[in-house]
């Protein structure tokens, strides 16, 4: 089995805005089944940390257990990146995020990890717009302890060995919009010419990013009967808008019929333009947004593409007022005021 | 673009580069895992079938493989392909035994070569199993051609040259040596089924008309002729300083066998620009080794003789100008004529083809330039029983490619005695077959090492400059010739891939680590080749482009730097990529 990928790459790849390539941005050799479709995420997370051209060292990689959560290990080999607990991916990821607001926060988890064992967090996470991007490779089965019916499964499916699932699966879109995510997005990860610039505009949108990404378990959910299969998914997917992610350096060059296009600028500056492909939806209205996806449903149809996008809304650090830099920017001298600072403090509580 | 018909032979086989840019074809990679598991018999026969002198050939090749490599795209330095050809033919065990048999059963038809030389032996190779009766003529005392006349002993030991010449003629073959044919109408009149010509390009250019030629005659020689007299031992030794004019292969060959006979100042002095002599690389950098100095750019003008002997010669500088469509003009540069000293010259600038024994009334047309009228497929001259090869045919070029041309002449001369039509050439022997042994497991070494090119060792210099015959290389020794042939890619087992599998879960793109493969919509070649993920710039290679697949997008492979790493079939859920080893070799006369 091969577990070295070679170190020569094509001696023509092209390099970004800071002097690397591709190469600078990979992991190691993935261990999850060959055709996994979580391997495709990592690679478009790859690719648009290399045309974002953010440095490798400003970005962190959390995740929580599962196949999902060993994909870190898989992309930005030269980030930093935290393996946390089953469904705690959100705890560590907040405290990181207090300590060093500065930093590209990757948090990447599973259904499992997110609609069932974490699902405590992940509401909470949402609730308090930390400022991060939370990927959930979604599968729809329990890939690690051969393919039992996750929480997304959805009613009717078909499990490889045959049998039905007779549950309500759980929408983690409409969940995250109805919980106030102020980013929502659904994507699929065998079409990578959506999702590198959806990953792109969620990780300059300022507050939590929720991608909710189909992605098949080539081994255990890919077979005819199953709503998360390669073919069902490309079968029924229904994209809601094509975007392109306009970095705040670029001029817009291209012209949109305005009653199809609608443009979202981002806090930094960055906008999102976005053409419209599904009627009677406004990304920027909740309730058009939840009606579209309950329909959907019915339709049996997946919408993909940006889902939600709310600017307005505070992010964590907004609505705690919390230092303008990372903390570890602070010297001594600011960490410790002395006493004749405390003294006055005291005194202003007697 | 239309899907690629991978059916045709072809297609595979230059994907293999070495092997393609191989005038025999040789099947490199296949022998080069060969000698890294140490089956250097078995290595040498892969070898012996294709290109008929391994031992001759891993010393003097031409190399046209090493500068096609792929390696020389992905890093910097080819294979030591040649080198590690060697390396077979040092190590081997009884090879012999793997060789046809004789005598062989009669077919009752009788066949002439003249001239003893590669692409003749060649020819006596590939026909005598057939059970022709061969009768081959040489003017030297024995087999060999130029290899033993021109090639010295210090690149090519006599004992390595006999024993391959050996093989062959051993194969029952007529030979009559120290025998100068002067009629090739005596020849035909003989009544041969057919006659083969492989007489080489035998005569050396010379300098005619520079003044002081007639006067310096007792100390100028003829390169390729010098060479010969030294070859067998008619010539002892040579003055102090020698000039050596020239910049090919041959003038390298003059100035460090010079060294060897008692030159002690040798210049090689050349018309062109260091960077545009002919001599391989290799061939420079081992001259200059032996404290040979170079002079670039300098035009002889004349011998300088003093009271009847060669005081030394006269040069012009020049420079050299390249014109828009790349041509070369040699331009004085106005600066004082260069005398340089020299006791004896030797004169290494060509090599020419001559006939005068083939009379110009048998049916045998000669084009303008005194050149026999030979097809270059079937290697039939416009006298339906007499065939070319080797430089005889179209002009000096290699042994490689006079093994070559005896390949094909010796099938033409077989059709020809069958009666058949000529023009309807064998397909070549193909086979492709998967290297799955496991899961993620492959029957060829897959991971690609880093390592860089390894030196082959040399004998010591105050050895070498002693003995004309002790070899210079060394050759590998078995460790490092292990790491060499580790470096080798296996461009010959393929990445092929089956449409109807392909489930596009872009695992094999994302994968690769060359980013030669690409999912996207299709286009016309051009287009095709901007829109992949690093454009396909190098139009030499080609691309692999799938059917279209469901979601209406094909695959497209560049073959440029593929890695042959297997990943994509490793991280192919549905085994759509396969892994598999495309044997290619030439149909030869004995396999008819």
């Amino acid at each position: 089995m091969s577990y070295i990928k070679p170190l020569f790459r094509h001696p023509k790849l092209p390099k970004n805005k800071i002097g690397y390539t591709l190469k600078e941005y990979e992991g190691s050799l993935s261990t999850l089944c060959a055709g996994c479709g979580h391997d495709s995420i990592s690679a478009a997370i790859v690719q648009a940390c290399f045309e974002m051209s953010v440095e490798p060292h400003h970005v962190a990689k959390i995740s929580g257990i599962g196949c999902s959560s060993k994909t870190p290990t898989y992309f930005l080999g030269n980030s930093h990146g935290f393996n946390s607990v089953h469904g705690r991916m959100p705890s560590i990821a907040t405290g990181a995020s207090m300590a060093n607001k500065d930093m590209v926060y990757f948090g990447v988890s599973g259904d499992g990890d997110t609609a069932s064992i974490g699902m405590g967090q992940f509401v909470h996470v949402i609730r308090r717009n930390l400022n991060m991007v939370y990927i959930v490779m979604n599968n729809g089965c329990y890939g690690l302890t051969k393919g039992q019916d996750s929480a997304t499964a959805d009613q009717g499916s078909k499990s490889k060995a045959g049998s039905i699932n007779p549950f309500q699966a759980i929408d983690l879109a409409s969940l995250a919009i109805e919980l106030g995510a102020s980013f929502v997005a659904q994507s699929f990860s065998g079409d990578k010419q959506q999702l590198v610039p959806l990953i792109k505009a969620a990780m300059h949108h300022k507050g939590f990013a929720f991608l909710n990404v189909i992605s098949p378990c080539v081994t255990f959910n890919n077979n005819p009967g199953s709503t998360k299969s390669y073919d069902y998914v490309r079968q029924h997917m229904q994209t809601v808008s094509t975007l392109d992610f306009v970095p705040e350096s670029k001029q817009i060059t291209a012209s949109y019929d305005p009653g199809k296009s609608t443009r979202v600028a981002l806090h930094d500056g960055s906008l999102i333009q976005l053409n419209k492909l599904a009627t009677d939806w406004n990304p920027e209205n909740r309730i058009s947004v939840v009606n579209a996806l309950q329909e959907a449903r019915i339709r049996n149809e997946i919408l993909t593409g940006l889902l939600y996008v709310n600017t307005e809304w505070k992010d964590l650090h907004g609505t705690l007022n919390t230092a303008d830099k990372p903390l570890n920017t602070y010297s001594e001298k600011e960490l410790c005021p002395g006493a004749k600072k405390l003294e006055e403090i005291n005194r202003a509580y007697r | 673009m239309k899907p690629t018909n991978t059916q045709d032979p072809e297609y595979y086989h230059k994907v293999v580069d070495c092997q393609y840019a191989c005038p025999a074809h040789t099947p490199v990679p296949e022998y080069i895992r060969l000698i890294a598991a140490e089956k250097y018999t078995e290595a040498y026969m892969v070898n012996w079938e294709s290109n008929v002198f391994p031992g001759i050939l891993g010393r003097t090749c031409d190399r046209p493989c090493e500068p096609a490599c792929r390696r020389v795209r992905v890093e910097e330095e080819p294979v030591a392909i040649c080198r590690l050809k060697r390396v077979a033919a040092d190590n081997k065990g009884d090879v012999r035994q793997h060789m046809p048999q004789g005598p062989f059963p009669s077919n009752g038809k009788r066949i002439a070569l003249i001239g003893g030389g590669p692409a003749s032996l060649t020819v006596a190779r590939d026909l005598a199993p057939l059970g022709y009766e061969i009768h081959l003529f040489d003017e030297q005392i024995a087999g060999g051609g130029m290899m033993r006349s021109q090639i010295p002993s210090f690149r090519l030991p006599e004992k390595v040259l006999n024993e391959e010449v050996n093989y062959i003629l051993d194969l029952g073959i007529h030979t009559q040596f120290l025998t100068y044919v002067d009629s090739l109408k005596e020849i035909i009149a003989k009544d041969y089924d057919a006659v083969f010509v492989g007489t080489g390009a035998p005569r050396g250019r010379d300098l005619p008309n520079l003044p002081g030629r007639k006067e310096a005659d007792a100390f100028v020689h003829i390169g390729i002729e010098w060479l010969a007299s030294v070859a067998f031992e008619h010539t002892q030794s040579i003055s102090k300083k020698v000039i050596v004019l020239g910049g090919g292969n041959t003038a390298m060959d003059c100035c460090r066998t010079s060294r060897r006979l008692g030159g002690k100042e040798v210049k090689v002095v050349v018309r062109s620009p260091f960077s545009d002599m002919k001599a391989s690389p290799w061939e420079k950098e081992d001259a200059i080794h032996e404290d040979i100095q170079i002079f670039d750019n300098h035009v002889p003008l004349s011998f300088e003789v003093k009271n009847g002997k060669l005081i030394g010669m006269m040069f012009q500088k020049v420079k050299a100008v390249y014109d828009a469509k790349g041509k070369r003009q040699l331009l004085p540069t106005g600066e004082p004529d260069a005398f340089i000293e020299a006791d004896e010259v030797l004169i290494a600038i060509g090599q020419e083809n001559t006939f005068p024994w083939i009379e110009r009334n048998l049916g045998l047309d000669f084009d303008q330039w005194g050149m026999p009228v030979v097809d270059r497929t079937t290697f039939q001259s416009t006298h339906p029983k007499v065939f070319f090869g080797g430089d005889a045919a179209f002009g000096p070029e290699n042994v490689i490619t006079a093994v070559a041309h005896g390949h094909q002449a010796a099938v033409s001369m077989h059709l020809y005695c069958e009666g058949k039509d000529l023009k309807k050439r064998p397909s070549p022997y193909t086979n492709l077959i998967s290297q799955k042994m496991g899961i993620h497991e492959w029957s060829y070494d897959s991971p690609v090492t880093i390592d860089q090119r390894f030196v082959v060792p040399q004998a010591r210099k105050s050895i070498t400059l002693k003995d004309r015959k002790k070899e210079v290389e060394l050759g590998f020794d078995v460790p490092t010739a292990f790491k060499e042939a580790q470096r080798c890619l296996n461009c010959d087992v393929q990445t092929v891939f089956t449409e109807n599998r392909c489930i596009e879960c872009d695992a094999c793109m994302d994968v690769c680590p060359t980013s030669c493969i690409t999912f996207t919509t299709n286009a016309e070649e051009p287009e095709l080749r901007e829109k992949l993920l690093v454009p396909a710039l190098n139009t030499q290679q080609d691309l692999l482009v799938s059917a279209e697949l469901k979601t209406g997008r094909v695959m497209v492979k560049d073959e440029d730097v593929c890695l042959h790493c297997g990943l994509c079939a490793e991280r192919c859920p549905t085994s759509a990529w396969d892994m598999q080893k495309y044997f290619y070799s030439v149909t030869k006369a004995h396999s008819l």
